[in-house]
């Protein structure tokens, strides 16, 4: 299928690297800059494709990485079960908050500012929650089986967040190309005009947001059983929702492949501070903050989005539908 | 639990701190009210603004003289600030000054966690425990300076706003900005200006809460989403709404520790917060948004 | 005779102490051009705003096919069949021509294919064929103009309101758009229309209703509106009625 051949392509590059690399360091660097990508595809759909700009998507990072630990932890469920259900968990969480917050007419800055809230609320409430184990947090018993998601090489875990952000790039493509994705761009640019073109704003920017909730909840998900521990601040910390935003801003919004590139740099990024510094608490986020401020100002469209050639058109016609019209 | 020997000086010491919030509300909502933008960066100004009020002391300049040297030091901070970074980076863009103010306040926040660690420290000033008799209840003397200080910057600010010709310059960009261009107002330099008057605001603040209060790099976040829900709560751009609703939020905030402890009490500003964000998001006194 | 398709029956908005329509009725009869003409600041296009569901009546009552509407949000209301141009264009910038179309297009046809094959259509309809693949944003004030009416279109409505949708366009502009106005009315699109353009008001419109001040003042053929003293005071000097009458001799 014309369009989704980049994707493939990417994908099957990216899948060959553990063939050819082993180093544990580049691998988890890899691991790391992937889980963010996927992280970044849920902003990307909301904020990107839609325009909404959140500043809390830890809400849905965090839900599903406790999710799936406590699952796990307090009540035994088996570790794939749990990534499922806490994948649901982040698309429930995406319509609560967007029932909220989209059918009170919030935009804009009052959307940020709610979406931040959001996201205190619950890491305040996991900090203390006995459920979550306050403030210790939550630990995952180490077992490495398949069974488990939990695996001895990290090739296997390469494998399976790439699937994640395959999964991911696929769902982006369909939706730039199917209606959904058409009117949810037209409430990006103009949110009255659309809607008197016969958009449901309020119902397109929810459903938006339960996608990009589950997006981001799986990445959530991935956190918990690579690193096999949670406790608040890294569940629904600030570092999250920053990361979120900045590789779809960085990559280029509302692009299939922006969250992506952006991730890679941004690690990146944060890895070349790390090596000229030393590993210091908050030097990273400095860098990207930084960061975010020069995207911004010099390059707002993101690296993909600023190359005129790539910009994505949504239609492409054929000569076929030309000639019929 | 509810007899008035503990309520009321729960009631009076909500407004003596509420005061004080509402002064960072004030800088807050000032912003908001000229520039149209939510400024994500407040609390991470209050935040250093705290950390240069505590070296100023280690320095042996009490906090209530270091008012006078930070005021007009943060206000240099901010204009720059608005300037030269916000509003050239946000090509007037208001989705993109949201992610420059916030890009700036994960720089300062970070830029201080790295540079002095997530310690809390603490000053030790003589008078942090004296308070005076009241007769029925008494109060404690950081609170009550406090209190008539963020009076005296309101009132001060009131006299501006309305007799000065920069305050003129302020209130009608505030209200028709391409009106306020054509009559030849520079814009850029009232935005810069409007930003220095809340910076210097939360300087301000800083000094007032430094004798109370801890200091480390997340400080300021805790009082700004007080802040942020009086703002809110009181309309955004509304002046007398940050005051009024400052007091309330302090008196809110006093009564419910009584009851509920410090955390979940945090809890509850934020859910008024959203409440009030999706029930009535013009406020108490604001306009439309 | 069955009840027009659209009834505007006495309504008023009030905003805080500015009475900004008042009590205003109209009718556009189903497969006929009628204005809507009056001075600046009469309250026309908030009228329009109340029709198409972004602004909510204080009071009265506006029926479309019959059915009572106010309160409808403007997406059911395209759904109805009620599509709107707005006064001041609001093309989708980051979109080409071609997918600007595509967004009304969709409101009928879900299938991409099928939707794209509208926009086609539509486009060439309006006279925009040519400019499909381009930025939305680097089209001329006419070409926007004819983008606010294609995408309109696209939406397969009954009832068009179009909000001054010749307001600055050049002399030759408005000759070459009119025909095209016209031609959706024999195609059996309903269309109410804000205008000051009084030459196309003369020429398009079967039916004018005049609103000052948010009140409806006169009502008629172009000719007797034209020739209403009360209108003329409205817009102000004799100049108007002088202009009015020789152009519709001509």
């Amino acid at each position: 299928m014309r369009g989704f051949g980049p994707i493939v392509v990417v994908v099957a590059v990216l899948a060959a690297v553990p063939l050819v690399v082993h180093s544990n360091v580049v691998l988890n660097f890899l691991v790391i800059a992937l889980m963010i990508a996927l992280a970044g595809q849920g902003w990307n759909i909301l904020g990107g494709y839609g325009g909404q700009y959140s500043f809390g998507h830890a809400a849905f990072f965090g839900t599903g990485a406790y999710v799936t630990a406590i699952l796990q932890m307090r009540y035994g469920v088996n570790a794939w079960a749990g990534f499922v259900i806490g994948i649901a968990a982040g698309a429930l969480a995406g319509a609560i908050i967007g029932a909220l917050t989209f059918r009170s007419g919030l935009r804009g800055s009052y959307f940020a500012l709610v979406t931040l809230a959001f996201a205190e609320v619950l890491r305040i409430i996991a900090s203390v929650a006995p459920i979550t184990g306050a403030g210790v947090g939550t630990l995952i018993k180490l077992d490495v089986r398949a069974q488990a998601f939990q695996f001895q090489s990290r090739a296997a875990f390469y494998w399976i967040v790439l699937a994640l952000v395959a999964l991911s790039l696929l769902m982006a493509k369909m939706i730039e190309r199917s209606r959904f994705g058409t009117w949810l761009v037209a409430v990006r640019e103009n949110e009255d005009a659309a809607q008197a073109l016969g958009v449901d704003a309020v119902t397109v920017k929810s459903a938006a947001m339960v996608i990009s909730g589950a997006i981001t909840a799986a990445a959530g998900c991935f956190y918990a059983q690579y690193f096999l521990f949670v406790d608040s601040g890294i569940a629904y910390g600030t570092w999250i929702s920053i990361e979120a935003l900045l590789t779809p801003i960085i990559g280029g919004v509302g692009t299939v492949f922006g969250p992506l590139l952006g991730a890679l740099v941004v690690k990146a990024l944060g890895e070349g501070a790390r090596l000229l510094t030393g590993d210091a608490p908050g030097l990273d986020l400095i860098v990207y903050g930084a960061v975010l401020v020069l995207v911004i100002a010099f390059a707002p469209r993101g690296l993909i989005g600023g190359l005129p050639r790539a910009r994505r058109l949504l239609t492409r016609a054929s000569p076929v539908e030309a000639a019929h019209g | 639990m509810l007899s008035p020997a503990i309520l009321i000086p729960a009631v009076l010491n909500g407004l003596l701190t509420g005061a004080v919030y509402a002064l960072v509300a004030l800088g807050l909502t000032l912003i908001y009210g000229v520039l149209h933008i939510i400024n994500f960066a407040h609390g991470a100004l209050l935040t250093a603004a705290m950390f240069a009020a505590f070296f100023a002391y280690q320095a042996g300049i009490d906090p209530y003289v270091a008012i006078f040297l930070l005021a007009p030091a943060f206000f240099a901070v901010g204009y720059a600030l608005q300037r030269f970074i916000i509003g050239p980076a946000s090509h007037g863009d208001d989705r993109n000054m949201l992610l420059v103010t916030l890009g700036i306040a994960v720089v300062i926040e970070n830029a201080l966690l790295y540079a002095f660690r997530a310690d809390t420290r603490t000053i030790d000033v003589p008078y942090a425990f004296q308070s005076v008799d009241f007769g029925f209840t008494f109060l404690a003397v950081p609170r009550l300076v406090g209190f008539a200080a963020v009076f005296l910057v309101a009132l001060a600010l009131w006299l501006m706003m309305g007799f000065t010709d920069m305050g003129r310059a302020i209130r009608a960009v505030a209200k028709e900005k391409l009106g306020a261009e054509l009559a030849g107002i520079d814009v850029a330099h009232v935005y810069a200006v409007t930003f220095g008057l809340g910076t210097a605001c939360v300087s301000i603040a800083a000094c007032l809460l430094i004798p109370s209060y801890y200091v480390n790099p997340s400080a300021g976040n805790a009082f700004v989403l007080v802040a942020f829900t009086i703002v809110v709560l009181g309309g955004m751009g509304s002046v007398p709404g940050a005051l009024i609703g400052g007091l309330v939020i302090g008196v809110v905030e006093s009564v419910s520790s009584l009851f509920l402890g410090d955390s979940l009490g945090q809890v509850g500003i934020f859910i008024i917060f959203i409440v009030v964000l999706l029930v009535r998001p013009s406020g108490l006194f604001g306009a439309r948004a | 005779m069955a009840e027009p398709l659209l009834v505007v029956e006495r309504v008023s908005r009030r905003f805080g102490g500015l009475l900004a329509v008042n009590a205003a009725s109209l009718i556009a009869p189903e497969g006929h051009i009628t204005a809507l003409i009056g001075p600046n600041g009469a309250g026309k296009t908030t009228l329009f705003s109340i029709i198409s569901g972004f602004i909510k009546a204080s009071h009265g009552s506006i029926r479309y096919a019959g059915e009572e509407i106010i309160g409808e949000p403007p997406h059911r209301l395209a759904r109805r069949g009620i599509a709107r141009t707005f006064q001041i264009v609001q093309p989708f910038a980051d979109l080409t021509v071609r997918e600007n179309i595509l967004v009304g297009a969709h409101l009928r046809h879900r299938a991409r294919q099928a939707a794209l094959a509208v926009a086609e259509r539509v486009g060439r309809e309006v006279g925009i064929a040519g400019m499909l693949d381009r930025p939305a944003d680097t089209l001329t004030v006419a070409g926007r103009k004819r983008l606010e009416l294609a995408r309109a279109l696209a939406t397969g409505p009954k009832l068009l309101l179009l909000d001054e949708v010749l307001a600055g366009l050049n002399p030759s502009e408005i000759r070459d758009i009119v025909p095209v106005i016209r031609g959706l009315c024999a195609r059996g699109i309903t269309i109410l229309m804000i205008e000051h353009v009084m030459q196309a008001v003369m020429s398009l419109a079967e039916h004018v209703f005049v609103l000052t001040e948010g009140r409806i003042i006169a009502q008629g053929t172009p000719a007797q509106v034209a020739a209403d003293s009360a209108v003329v005071e409205a817009y102000l000097g004799h100049g108007a009625a002088a202009k009015l009458g020789g152009l519709h001799a001509g």
